[in-house]
């Protein structure tokens, strides 16, 4: 499944500065959802510093996910499931990348 | 129950989550379109509704406070952040509206590249310079790519409080406008803004000397607290410098809700809270001539950062002293993360402290017109809060303070205030590279009496004072010299209700 992925406000810092991301989702029986998303982008996509990104589950708190530019929080958050095609945002609020 | 990783077993003492809304939830304020975003607790929005509600904010905001005067020249300092860039569209916006209530003022552009002082290499901030500037030519004002170490040629005037203009003829507000109306200059405008912008300076070269010593400064400062500290008196400093050379009588700056927020937290925990009402407000006067507004204040990050990505105002991302740092390496960042984290589970934090700063209020002290600069803080320029009493909280850390060090021999601190005091017999004091500037240069003593409370814990992280820029260190002496003249003199020096 494919999915684009962007990076803003300092993020992209974490992924070695590449703001743009297309990434293929390996096929599996379940359809993907946010949570298995951001579990897969630690372990395959996240050089350094995973607590600067992540906190436990979920986005550590000042980052804002949109998923096909609308926020998160209308779509379930954690529990949407991805279609293929989708666009995912992170944008970092904070200070410290 | 203020942890932030605190589990709680069993107990539902977390606030309930909001149910989860269905995907086609409609937004709250026109009910027809679809909802893209939610901001505070359960408010959603569709995209032309936001899209309202945000440029309204900011003209409300400016309308309510009304400080910004027709055709006033107005600095807009732009850090390249999304805050900063979203002021500057919101101005842009605001200017070019064909309405009757269009914005009335001279914009100009400021960005200050301290890449010497963040560590970052030639190559990066040429890049980042070269983007903000193409992003500042398309908006046709004047701007100003100034160099963080432009700071060591400063002059010493930029710590002495101006006097804002007692014009006489100077109307009310209202009166303003509708003299303005009556006159209706419209005509020339738009002449008179591509000239100007052709005024435009960049301004980022810098000598490798003056590098330097910013980079000597910088590493002379022990915790990145004082860093931090140092890096924002140094850019209003710069700020405040390019304003008063180019006749700009106001400065916006574009702290959000979220940001002043935590700078409140932070400024208290440093040990700024007597300025906190000008720090955080929506106008700063403490300079005097020069009026710092802050109009993005109502905004919380989350608002500016899908305004700023759904509407594609360009924004370069800069990295900072505290980029990518551990959350307890300086008082700035552990607020920070502090406050956000209470955020995510408590969503009226922010607001909830931000409602607080607003009820927070300056006593203006009667004769504040008169008062001398020696009653300001050398750095940060806000009233001096440590002439206070000796039954004071402050006097009792000092106490405290003295109690706990080992005191040294105190005559070696005496002697070279001796010698100076021979060779200035004139009582005019010794202009820079005269007889004694070079030999006395200011310890730490002498700069804590000059020095609020939090200035002074910043200088006391420096390893060496004598790597500040040169204007400070001349004002510095100046002041000590004054002072001490008066001392000596004050015996001489006829009381208001003697009778001779």
């Amino acid at each position: 499944m494919l999915s684009k992925l962007k990076l803003h406000g300092g993020a992209e810092l974490l992924f070695d500065g590449v703001k743009n991301h297309h990434v293929t989702l390996p096929g599996q029986s379940d359809p993907w959802d946010m949570k298995q998303l951001l579990a897969w982008i630690r372990g395959n996509m996240l050089k350094e510093r995973p607590e600067l990104f992540m906190q436990g589950d979920t986005v550590r708190p000042g980052i804002l996910v949109l998923i096909n530019d609308a926020d998160w929080e209308l779509m379930g958050e954690l529990e949407y499931q991805l279609q293929d095609q989708d666009n995912v945002v992170f944008i970092s609020t904070l200070h410290g990348g | 129950m203020c942890q932030v990783e605190e589990d709680y077993n069993g107990l539902e003492c977390k606030q309930e989550k909001i149910p989860v809304p269905t995907l086609n939830r409609k937004c709250m304020k026109c009910k027809e379109g679809t909802a893209v975003l939610i901001i505070r607790v359960n408010d959603s929005f569709c995209r032309s509704c936001f899209k309202e509600y945000f440029i309204h904010k900011f003209r409300a905001m400016l309308g309510k406070n009304r400080v910004i005067f027709l055709q006033e020249k107005v600095l807009l300092a732009v850090s390249g952040g999304a805050a900063s860039c979203s002021m500057l569209s919101q101005v842009q916006e605001g200017l070019s509206r064909e309405a009757p209530k269009k914005l009335r003022f001279v914009p100009g552009i400021i960005y200050i590249d301290d890449g010497g002082a963040c560590g970052r290499s030639a190559e990066e901030r040429q890049r980042s310079n070269a983007l903000l500037k193409s992003i500042f030519t398309e908006t046709g004002f004047t701007y100003f790519i100034v160099s963080l170490e432009q700071v060591f040629s400063l002059p010493t005037s930029v710590l002495v409080p101006g006097t804002s203009d007692p014009d006489p003829s100077n109307p009310s507000y209202k009166q303003a406008v509708d003299q303005y109306i009556k006159e209706k200059q419209t005509l020339t405008e738009e002449n008179v803004a591509s000239a100007v912008a052709q005024l435009s300076i960049e301004d980022s070269a810098y000598s490798p000397e003056h590098k330097l010593a910013l980079e000597r400064l910088f590493s002379s400062m022990k915790t990145l607290t004082a860093k931090e500290d140092m890096l924002q008196t140094l850019r209003q400093h710069l700020i405040l410098h390019i304003a008063r050379e180019n006749g700009y009588s106001k400065v916006m700056m574009g702290d959000s809700c979220s940001r002043l927020a935590v700078k409140l937290l932070s400024n208290i925990a440093l040990g700024r809270g007597a300025a906190l009402a000008s720090d955080t407000g929506f106008s700063d006067p403490r300079y005097g001539d020069v009026v710092i507004v802050r109009p993005m204040r109502d905004y919380s990050s989350k608002e500016i950062a899908f305004y700023s990505r759904m509407f594609n105002v360009p924004s370069v991302f800069i990295s900072g002293l505290d980029t990518q740092t551990h959350d307890k390496t300086s008082i700035q960042r552990l607020t920070e993360s502090f406050v956000t984290n209470l955020q995510s589970d408590f969503p009226s934090t922010v607001s909830t402290i931000y409602r607080t700063s607003e009820k927070l209020h300056t006593v203006m002290p009667p004769q504040s017109q008169t008062a001398e600069p020696a009653s300001k803080c050398l750095l940060c320029l806000c009233t001096l809060d440590t002439k206070v009493d000796k039954a004071s909280a402050f006097h009792a850390t000092l106490v405290s303070e003295q109690l706990s060090q080992i005191k040294l021999q105190d005559p070696s601190l005496d002697a070279p205030a001796q010698s100076a005091e021979q060779c200035c017999t004139e009582g005019q004091g010794c202009g820079p590279g005269g007889c004694c500037s070079s030999n006395r240069l200011p310890s730490h003593q002498d700069l804590k009496t000059l020095l609020c409370y939090s200035c002074r814990l910043t200088i006391k992280d420096m390893v060496a004072t004598n790597t500040l820029p040169p204007y400070i260190i001349t004002e510095a002496e100046k002041r000590q010299k004054r002072s001490q003249m008066k001392m000596e003199i004050s015996e001489y020096l006829l009381e208001d209700d003697e009778e001779d």
